[in-house]
């Protein structure tokens, strides 16, 4: 059990060395030849204008609170699902309803017309 | 014999052994052992991109009627190769106002993801980089990883048009997560168990047989989760120039790609260690090298589909996108969960637990789910014709006075 999470452990660290090396590498290769114009800001071909962080429409918070309540949500089924033999009737009922629970979410979400893209 | 019959864990053996025999510390071995495994995982997984990128492209121009690459090696095998020679030495440009630390690590991140995922799939039943017993989770949570590097490539450009492919990113991976994650839980719920081996060992009958619903609905999200076409919106290139990476040059742009192909064979591996019965077959119990090379045999059969549906679909409109994912997958994956759990649940109660009963029963219930969802689609389809088909108000010209 405890080989398992050292390994997940030493693949961390191993993972973040995989893409970083080549990068560097070929950081060392590749010419370095930076011109003024060569480090604008591409948005097609025109100097651009005002700052980059600009308002964006309120429809993707409003999508990422919805996803928000339901991942919260989703985790607590796990155990649930794994549980599942030595449940009874009863666990088994309530997970139910906290399923349905989230359905009704869903459903007045859309009522609302909260997954309208306006 | 032994060797032939499952040579990796031979290998292993042999080693800690040796090891051993050198007087090592038995952590210090483990741990040296694992570090190994871990580097072999590794490796393995990236050079699988190499052949997986000749594979798409050579499929891809098969699709358009062309012959693709065939000029480097037989049929074009080793194209690969001068490619990452020249993306090697290409400039690195870095866009004015970057934020350098995030935009550098991004890509980094973001292939980094993809290989996590290799650490829990098993590729035969003694052949498995570490067999946690919270696999499902750590898929999940490994997963999110990957949609954290492109809003950091996407945030850090300073550029407007890779700030909209990283908005457009979190709206479509984080609601495709919803169905990915209650698809999960059905296997979860069959098997009994979250590791990815035991959910392999408890697939007597491929879940893919018991709940081919939950099957399409992990296929379908995880698409959407690759961010490849039909969902191909965050990079959609004649909108947005190309989304979250148009800063990117070098290796750096590279490395999107890479993680891009891998995740697609990842989720391959994925769907057929998950629904469709990972290592198992005939003879793979006692000779794990044959569950190896079926693991792979379904591996491929699944991403041949992944490739032509990329192929083959146009892209969708971001309402579009969201409307299949929030009014269509999420609604039918909860449906599909509670019939999954109210059947299950049944079966114990009347204390029938053959397979026969049990697969006929749940099969049913999938087919009474689709027949469903396809009448109350085909309800609400008739319903939009008859709207558009309505006479609409239209503008009338102002009618002007003939004056003289």
């Amino acid at each position: 059990m405890l080989n398992d999470w050292l390994f997940i452990g030493l693949f961390f660290l191993i993972v973040a060395i995989f893409p970083g090396a080549p990068i560097l590498i070929a950081g060392l290769l590749a010419p370095k030849r930076t011109t003024p114009a060569k480090t604008q800001v591409y948005e097609c071909g025109m100097e651009t204008v005002g700052d980059t962080w600009v308002q964006f429409k309120v429809q993707y918070y409003v999508f990422a609170l919805t996803f928000l309540v339901f991942d919260v949500e989703l985790v607590f089924l796990f155990p649930w699902a794994v549980a599942f033999d030595k449940l009874p009737l009863v666990g088994v009922v309530s997970g139910i309803v906290f399923i349905l629970i989230l359905f009704v979410e869903l459903l007045a979400a859309w009522r609302k017309g909260v997954l309208e893209w306006v | 014999m032994e060797f032939l019959r499952d040579p990796i864990s031979f290998i292993g053996n042999w080693l800690e052994g040796l090891l051993l025999g050198w007087k090592m510390a038995p952590s210090a071995a483990t741990a040296l052992i694992q570090l190994l495994g871990a580097f072999i995982v590794g490796t393995f997984s990236l050079a699988l991109v190499i052949f997986t990128i000749w594979v798409e492209r050579k499929l891809y121009a098969r699709i358009q009627d062309r012959l693709g690459p065939n000029r480097v090696g037989p049929w074009g095998i080793f194209q690969t190769f001068p490619d990452m020679i020249k993306i090697f030495t290409k400039e690195y440009i870095t866009p004015d106002g970057a934020d350098k630390v995030v935009y550098n690590l991004a890509p980094i991140l973001t292939v980094s993801a993809v290989i996590l995922l290799w650490a829990v799939i098993p590729f035969a039943r003694t052949v498995v980089g570490s067999d946690v017993n919270v696999g499902v989770l750590y898929i999940v949570a490994v997963g999110a990883i990957g949609t954290l590097g492109i809003i950091m490539a996407g945030w850090s450009s300073n550029n407007k048009y890779a700030l909209f492919g990283a908005f457009r990113t979190i709206s479509q991976m984080v609601s495709y997560e919803v169905p990915m994650v209650l698809a999960l839980l059905v296997p979860v719920l069959l098997g009994r168990t979250m590791g990815i081996n035991s959910l392999v060992e408890a697939q007597t009958v491929w879940f893919a047989v018991l709940s081919p619903l939950a099957a399409l609905l992990f296929f379908f999200s995880a698409q959407a989760e690759i961010g490849r076409a039909p969902f191909d919106l965050l990079e959609a290139e004649s909108e947005l120039v190309a989304g979250y990476q148009t800063e990117y040059s070098g290796l750096k742009f590279g490395m999107f790609y890479v993680g891009e192909f891998l995740h697609a064979f990842t989720v391959s591996a994925l769907t057929a260690s998950l629904f469709l019965g990972g290592w198992r077959g005939p003879g793979a119990e006692q000779w794990p090298i044959l569950g190896m090379a079926y693991f792979f045999v379904k591996t491929f059969i699944v991403y041949f589909f992944v490739i032509v549906l990329r192929i083959t679909m146009p892209r969708l409109r971001i309402d579009q996108m969201l409307n299949f994912n929030w009014k269509f997958l999420t609604p039918v994956a909860l449906v599909l969960l509670i019939a999954t759990a109210l059947v299950e649940k049944g079966l114990q109660l009347v204390g029938q637990d053959s397979m026969v009963l049990r697969t006929v029963v749940h099969l049913g219930m999938n087919l009474l789910i689709v027949w469903g969802t396809v009448e109350i689609l085909r309800r609400s389809a008739r319903k939009e014709r008859q709207r558009v088909s309505e006479p609409r108000p239209v503008a009338i010209a102002p009618q002007t006075q003939a004056s003289d």
